[in-house]
């Protein structure tokens, strides 16, 4: 028989706010342990939550290019379950009126466009962090009350690497809007996957298994295909698939059983007393939809088209918005699209990946680096010695382009007396590539071209160059 | 009203008579409910929260959080940074 799979992704996604969802603790990553906590995230008596107005303007562009219908009053509820990085003992989340619900992200599916159903988007805060060492688990509260969108997938991923498009296509809408950095080593992105099996024909769907435990993209896609495995032996032998939850082992490559009593979920859901209802009004939405920022997919189009890039170039320079910023930064400087980002997508990527490092973090001020490609263009330096002596020095920032020019001693040469001198010295102990120059092998004089520049150590102008050799050679 | 599984998800313990006892008088409070269910509520807008309150927010903008040592001051065991509790996953 021929089995279809059914796959849904709930993402869980930490938002870039400064603050807290319900208090004014800080979410920064990376501090000591319990030195980000309050009465309110501590669940102490008395203290009251009160919500994040950032939150809200975050999750509301999310649910937005998501295609998301706005509900009118959301509302938060409590998740009532004990364990103990959740010092409540429930999870202020939401339930039945839930931020947003019913939209969709494209993806692309040997070259189809796919359309991947949202259930639905909602608000909640994140648990604290446990470590669990020896006899013990160590308890750290930092992350306790970190604002989170838990995104929903409809069942309409068919296949481990659907899932894994649609998880780039979410990561990379999420973080060119800025409303996270999707960072799934620092717990910024999470997911869980729901993967069931059934017959090709059948309407309804088989018992499902949620995996739980993936650590990247790619585990994800692993664990997927493990799991469609595994689930397709068991039909095909005659057996059940039972609903449980299971975890992705990344040692091991396999998904394993979790066989806990917590399976008797009963979370006891009750409107969240301690808050009150928000409504979400046309003119929230409106305000939203102005600060939505042009996306990956739109500002390449807009770059092929504006400034007359190939898919390609534009492809390049808009895969991350850092990038894409400061190319048109640059570009605000100098009006050359083409010039700008063949060094950008070339030179300066090229150099930053040597670096191991990304766009993100750039300290070169796009005022250096234009100063840079001005130089080149107007023959002060050569594209080599662009490349090989300025970049590294100004690309670690501080640096000014022109203050390495003077220290380097890298000018270019377009004086012909001085390029002259170096072209007869050159001529005369060459003679074979002269002669065969002139026997009518016109390539030989790029061997002749290429000792002039090295006789000049490099700053000699090429084009000059040539010509003053063309010139000598037909006398 | 199952009292022993209600228990349980509050994770207290109970024993027979606090079984019987509890168990009767939560029979009580559920039978008041249907009192409220006799009251006649055409044409009322369902409620969807006690608070008559609405859109209660905050800026967006970081104060001191307590101090670790205050934090951990309360915990029955602990180390320097942590918060100790017995190992809640098996392995």
């Amino acid at each position: 028989m021929k089995y279809k799979t059914v796959i849904g992704l709930e993402v869980h996604v930490q938002l870039l706010s400064k603050t807290k969802i319900f208090c004014s603790c800080s979410t920064a990553f990376g501090k000591e342990p319990n030195s980000q906590t309050c009465p309110s995230c501590l669940g102490l008596p008395g203290s009251l939550p009160v919500f994040n107005m950032e939150v809200l303007a975050l999750s509301l562009k999310a649910a937005l290019v998501l295609h998301c219908r706005i509900q009118k009053v959301m509302r938060f509820d409590r998740k009532n379950y004990f364990y103990p990085d959740l010092p409540k003992a429930y999870q202020i989340s939401q339930y039945d009126m839930p931020l947003a619900q019913n939209g969709y992200l494209e993806i692309t599916d040997d070259d189809r466009l796919k359309r991947i159903g949202i259930t639905r988007v909602h608000l909640e805060e994140d648990a604290g962090k446990l470590i669990h060492t020896g006899a013990e688990s160590l308890v750290d509260f930092n992350r306790c009350g970190t604002p989170l969108i838990e995104i929903v997938s409809e069942p309409d991923i068919n296949s481990p690497d659907e899932a894994y498009q649609y998880l780039t296509k979410l990561k990379s809408i999420l973080t060119y809007l800025e409303v996270s950095d999707c960072n799934m080593q620092e717990g910024s992105l999470r997911c869980d996957a729901n993967i069931s099996l059934c017959p090709v024909d059948s309407a309804e769907l088989g018992a499902k298994a949620e995996v739980k435990n993936l650590n990247s993209f790619k585990a994800v896609r692993d664990a997927l295909k493990y799991e469609a495995g595994r689930q397709k032996r068991l039909l095909e032998e005659g057996g059940r698939v039972t609903q449980e939850t299971r975890l992705w082992e990344e040692n091991k490559k396999v998904t394993l059983s979790m066989r806990s009593k917590e399976e008797a979920h009963d979370y006891r859901y009750f409107p969240e007393p301690d808050l009150p209802i928000f409504e979400i009004n046309e003119e929230d939405i409106e305000t939203a939809k102005r600060s939505l920022p042009e996306l990956a997919d739109e500002r390449k189009s807009r770059f092929v088209e504006q400034y007359s890039l190939s898919d390609y170039d534009a492809g390049i320079l808009t895969s991350a918005k850092p990038l894409a910023d400061y190319y048109e930064k640059c570009l605000v400087i100098l009006a050359e699209p083409k010039e700008v980002a063949n060094w950008l997508a070339g030179a300066v990527m090229a150099e930053l990946n040597a670096r191991n490092e990304n766009f993100s973090s750039i300290k070169l001020k796009p005022e250096e680096l234009v100063e840079m490609i001005k130089l080149v263009r107007d023959g002060k330096i050569n594209s080599k010695a662009a490349k090989e002596v300025v970049l590294p020095e100004i690309i670690e920032g501080g640096k000014k382009t022109s203050d390495i020019l003077k220290e380097k001693n890298i000018s270019q040469v377009s004086d012909e007396g001085e390029i002259g001198k170096i072209a007869d010295e050159v001529i005369r102990r060459n003679e074979k590539s002269v002669n065969d120059f002139k026997e009518g092998k016109k390539n030989a004089i790029m061997y002749l071209v290429g000792q002039v520049m090295k006789g000049s150590k490099g700053r000699a102008n090429p084009k000059t160059v040539k010509e003053i050799l063309e010139k000598r050679l037909s006398e | 009203m199952d009292v022993k599984y209600t228990a349980e998800l509050a994770k207290i313990r109970l024993n027979k008579e606090q079984v019987d006892k509890l168990g009767s008088e939560l029979n009580d409070i559920l039978s008041f409910f249907k009192n409220l269910k006799e009251v006649d509520t055409k044409g009322v807008e369902p409620l969807s929260h006690v608070l008559a309150l609405k859109n209660v927010f905050r800026d967006d903008i970081v104060k001191p959080s307590l101090k670790k040592a205050d934090v951990l001051k309360n915990a029955p065991q602990k180390d320097t940074h942590y918060i100790k509790v017995p190992r809640v996953i098996k392995g």
